[in-house]
C-alpha cells in the first residue's frame, strides 16, 4: 500500500518521491494524511504552539503591465482608479498600522514601469529610519526583476542595493505554480518558474530570508502541484533560505478566471494542500496556515492538518479584497482563534523569533484592546 | 492529550474492531482526545457504514410564520404580531413553496391564534399541488403545542397530520436535554421527556424522525454526553430516528456567548457523536449552521450527510449564520466531492434518488463494490413516497 510507504518513510525521516507526492494530493485519505503531517510539524517544531505575525500588507501602486488573468486587483496607467503613492504616503500607512503594534510590513505592488529604482531605495530607507522596530519585508521576486529592468542592473546588484539600504527579508508572493505549462496560461508575461527562482537563489546567496508560496486551485495539475515542490525543496536543500512555504487557494472574484472557475478551492482541498506540503516540503521548519485567505474556521483547522504558524493580521489588505474576498482580525481575535484550536499562541517577527507568548492563563493585555475597534476598520 | 482520553481512543478502538458499545464515562473522555485520533475512528465507522457516499436532498425549508408565543433567549427568529417582522404565509404560498422540491422542511413559531386544523390543512395543500413533495414537518415543540391547544392526545395530533400528509419529523427543540439550560434559556419549552415522548409517539405510528443537539452555548460537555445516551436509549427502544444533526448555536443578537464554538469542537463533536450513536444510521453536517467549510470537512469526520439546498431558511440566518442561504444541487454536489465522497441525492426517508459517480473507472467500481456491500437496496425516484416503517 502506497500510504503505508510513505508512513514508513516519514516515520525513518526519508524524503518523499514525485510519484508519492502525486498520491498525497490525489488519493490519500485525508485524516491519515493529517495524522502524518501533524506528526511531522511537531518533528519540526516540538511545542504545541502556534506563531503568528501583527503586520500590515498595504501596496504602493496597483498599477500593472504583467495582465495576470488570476487578479482582480490591479489596472493599467490611466485608469481613473489607478494609483502610484509617494513614499510620504506609504510611510503614513504604515505610521497609522505601527501605533497598532506592526512588527513586518509586507509592501508589494503593480510592475509599474514609471516607477524608478530609486523610490524603492528610498522606500526600504525611510522604512528602516522611521520605525526602526518594524521589518520591511517587501517586493516579490517579479518586482525585484521590475527594479532590475528599469534599472539596468542584474537581479544581484538590485538586492545587493535592497540590502544594503536596509532590507534582509523577501515575500514569496508570485509563485504561483512554478511549472512554465501554467505559467504561459496564467502569466505569460511575469516569465518562467525560473525567473522567480533565480531571485530567491540570489537572495539567498546574499543572506536573505524568504518565504515560498503557492496558489493552487485555477488550472494546474497534481504534477505541476509537484513539480512546484521539487523547485522550491531543491532550493532549500541549497542554502536554507526559506523561513516557510505558504499555499492558499486561487480566488476567482473579478478576475478573467471567474467564469472557469466561478467557486474558490473549499476547504477540504486545503487541509489536503497543508498535509501533503508538510509531508513533501522535509526541509521547511514553518507552514503557514492562511486564516486570511481561506477563512478562519479552515485556518483553525490546519494548525492540526501540519501547519504551525497563523501568518499574519493584516491590517491592510487590497489584493484579496478586490476579489470580494475579506477576512480580518486583530490581535486579539487571533489569539483567541489559536485558543481555541488548542494551541498557545505566540506573536513572532518575520525570521519566527518569538517576540512573546500568550499562556494559558494569561488574559489578552489590555494593550491590545484597542486593536479591537482599529484592527477591524479595514 | 490527557491519559485518559488516551485511554478512551484505545478502548473505542477496540470496540469499533470487536464490538461493543461506548459508555459515558468513555465518551466524556473522548472531548478530551486528540482531533484527527477521533476523526479516524469516526471515519472508519461511517466507512463500514455508508463506504464513501454522502448524502444530499433536495429540499426547501419553509416557516409559514414567525410569530410565537415563546421567546426562548437563543431565538433572533421569533417575533409578536404587532411588531413590524412578523409574517404568515397563505396555504398559496407556502403550496408555491413546495414546488419543484423533493422535500419540504416546515417548522415555524407556535402561531396564538391558527387552530390545529389550519396545519392539517396546509399538509393537504402541500400534497395536492404536488403530489410527488415528501413533508417532513413540525418538531416536538409544535406538536405539544398543537396537543395542549385543541385538547387532543398526542397520539390523535399525529395521526391527523400522518393523515394529512405529514411523512417524517425534524428533530428540532431537542436543544440540549438538561433541565438546568433549559431553566435558563428557554424555561417556557418542553423538557427532554416531553421531547422523547412525542418522538416515541411518532415512532409508533410509523413516522420517522431525526434527532438534533443545540450545543456551544452553556452547556457542559456532560449534558452533551447525557444528550446523546438519551438519543441512543430511545433509537434502541423504538428504531425511528433517521439521523442525528448536531446543530452549533448561532450566536447572533442572543449573544447567550460570545462567539460561535470554533470548528474543532464542530469537528469533534460530529466525531463522537457518529462513534456513540452506533444505532443510529445518519449524522448530518448541518451546512446551514456549521458553514460550507466545516459541513465539508466533516464528512471526513464521521458524517456521512450535508442536508440540501435549503431554499429559504429563517432561523439560522435570523442570527445571521455566515452562509448563503442557499446551495444548488451542483454546488451541493461539489461540496461532496471535493471532500472525496460520492454524491447521492435522497428523499426525505433516506431512500436513494441518485447516485452521482463520476464516469471514472475508478468511481464506477466503488459504485458497484459498495451498493453490494449496502445495508440497503437503491430505490427508484420517490415519485410514489412510501413512509419506512421501522
Amino acid at each position: 500500500m502506497m500510504l503505508e510507504t510513505i508512513a514508513d518513510k516519514i516515520e525513518h525521516g526519508k524524503r518523499l518521491s514525485s510519484a508519492e507526492g502525486r498520491y498525497l494530493i490525489t488519493d490519500a485519505e485525508l485524516i491519515e494524511l493529517g495524522r502524518l503531517a501533524n506528526r511531522v510539524r511537531f518533528r519540526h517544531n516540538p511545542e504545541p504552539r502556534v506563531t503568528f505575525v501583527v503586520d500590515t500588507n498595504p501596496n504602493y501602486t496597483n498599477i500593472c503591465n504583467t495582465d495576470c488573468i488570476f487578479c482582480a486587483f490591479y489596472r493599467k496607467p490611466g485608469d481613473p482608479d489607478a494609483y502610484w503613492l509617494t513614499v510620504d504616503e506609504v510611510m503614513t500607512k504604515i505610521e497609522r498600522t505601527v501605533q497598532m503594534g506592526v512588527t513586518t510590513v509586507l509592501l508589494q505592488g503593480g510592475h509599474n514601469d514609471a516607477i524608478p529604482f530609486d523610490y524603492y531605495l528610498s522606500l526600504i530607507r525611510a522604512i528602516r529610519a522611521r520605525f526602526p522596530h518594524v521589518t520591511p519585508h517587501c517586493f516579490t521576486a517579479s518586482e525585484v526583476r521590475q527594479m532590475a529592468a528599469v534599472s539596468n542592473l542584474s537581479i544581484r546588484d538590485v538586492l545587493q542595493q535592497l540590502r544594503e539600504a536596509g532590507q534582509t527579508t523577501l515575500p514569496g508572493g508570485g509563485a504561483e505554480i512554478l511549472s512554465d505549462r501554467v505559467r504561459k496560461k496564467l502569466s505569460p508575461k511575469k516569465g518562467p518558474s525560473s525567473h522567480w527562482l533565480e531571485v530567491h537563489r540570489e537572495a539567498h546567496r546574499l543572506g536573505f530570508r524568504s518565504t515560498a508560496t503557492m496558489m493552487y486551485g485555477h488550472i494546474e495539475t497534481p504534477d505541476d502541484i509537484v513539480e512546484h515542490w521539487d523547485t522550491i525543496r531543491t532550493l532549500q536543500d541549497e542554502h536554507g533560505g526559506f523561513t516557510a512555504f505558504v499555499p492558499w487557494s486561487f480566488k476567482p472574484g473579478n478576475t478573467p478566471l471567474e467564469r472557469k472557475f466561478p467557486h474558490h478551492a473549499g476547504p477540504a482541498r486545503y487541509l489536503r494542500m497543508i498535509a501533503a506540503s508538510r509531508l513533501y516540503l522535509d526541509n521547511f521548519a514553518h507552514i503557514q496556515a492562511s486564516w486570511f485567505s481561506e477563512g478562519k474556521k479552515a485556518g483553525q483547522l490546519a494548525l492540526h492538518f501540519g501547519a504551525d504558524d497563523f501568518g499574519g493580521t493584516l491590517f491592510e489588505e487590497n489584493v484579496h479584497k478586490a476579489a470580494d474576498f475579506v477576512n480580518q482580525a486583530t490581535v486579539e481575535e487571533t489569539v483567541t482563534l489559536i485558543k481555541e484550536a488548542g494551541f498557545t499562541p505566540a506573536q513572532r517577527t518575520t525570521l519566527y523569533e518569538i517576540i512573546r507568548a500568550f499562556g494559558e492563563t494569561e488574559t489578552t493585555p489590555s494593550a491590545t484592546a484597542h486593536l479591537t475597534a482599529a484592527g477591524g476598520s479595514r | 492529550m490527557d491519559h485518559t482520553a488516551q485511554q478512551a481512543l484505545k478502548t473505542v478502538g477496540d470496540k469499533i474492531a470487536h464490538g461493543g458499545r461506548v459508555t459515558r464515562d468513555e465518551t466524556i473522555a473522548l472531548f478530551g482526545a486528540d482531533l484527527l485520533e477521533l476523526g479516524r475512528l469516526a471515519a472508519i465507522v461511517k466507512q463500514r457504514r455508508w463506504g464513501r457516499r454522502a448524502f444530499f436532498v433536495v429540499n426547501r425549508q419553509i416557516n409559514p410564520s414567525n410569530i410565537c408565543v415563546l421567546a426562548c433567549r437563543f431565538c433572533d427568529f421569533a417575533t409578536k404580531r404587532h411588531r413590524p417582522n412578523a409574517y404568515e404565509l397563505s396555504f398559496d404560498e407556502i403550496s408555491e413553496r413546495s414546488r419543484g422540491v423533493r422535500e419540504v422542511h416546515i417548522v415555524g413559531g407556535l402561531h396564538p391564534e391558527w387552530p390545529f386544523e389550519h396545519y392539517t390543512t396546509m399538509l393537504q395543500r402541500i400534497k395536492t399541488g404536488n403530489p410527488q413533495v415528501q413533508i417532513k414537518a413540525f418538531t416536538a415543540v409544535e406538536i405539544d403545542f398543537f396537543a395542549r391547544r385543541s385538547k387532543r392526545s398526542v397520539d390523535d395530533v399525529l395521526r391527523a397530520l400522518k393523515e394529512a400528509g405529514l411523512d417524517a419529523m425534524p428533530g428540532g427543540g431537542a436543544e440540549v436535554f438538561s433541565e438546568r439550560v433549559r431553566k435558563a434559556l428557554f424555561p417556557f419549552k418542553i423538557g427532554a421527556p416531553r421531547w422523547l415522548e412525542i418522538h416515541r409517539a411518532a415512532h409508533r405510528l410509523g413516522i420517522p424522525t431525526n434527532s438534533t443537539l443545540l450545543y456551544g452555548h452553556m452547556e457542559t460537555i456532560e449534558e452533551r454526553v447525557d444528550h446523546l445516551l438519551k438519543l441512543r436509549d430511545l433509537q434502541d427502544e423504538t428504531g425511528g430516528l433517521m439521523s442525528f444533526i448536531p446543530l452549533a448555536y448561532q450566536p447572533g443578537r442572543t449573544k447567550v456567548v460570545a462567539r460561535q464554538c470554533s470548528a474543532i469542537d464542530d469537528l469533534r463533536t460530529i466525531a463522537i457523536a457518529r462513534l456513540v450513536l452506533d444505532n443510529i444510521p445518519h449524522i448530518k453536517a448541518y451546512w446551514v449552521t456549521l458553514g460550507e467549510a466545516t459541513a465539508s470537512v466533516a464528512l471526513s469526520f464521521g458524517a456521512d450527510d450535508v442536508d440540501g439546498t435549503i431554499g429559504e431558511e429563517r432561523i439560522m440566518h435570523a442570527a445571521d449564520a455566515e452562509v448563503p442561504a442557499q446551495l444548488t444541487r451542483t454546488r451541493l454536489q461539489e461540496m461532496i466531492r471535493e471532500a472525496g465522497c460520492i454524491p447521492v441525492e435522497r428523499d426525505a426517508l433516506y431512500n436513494i434518488v441518485n447516485v452521482y459517480a463520476d464516469d471514472s473507472r475508478e468511481d464506477q467500481e466503488r459504485v458497484a463494490q459498495e451498493t453490494d456491500a449496502a445495508p440497503f437496496r437503491p430505490l427508484p425516484i420517490a415519485s410514489d413516497p412510501e413512509p419506512v416503517t421501522r
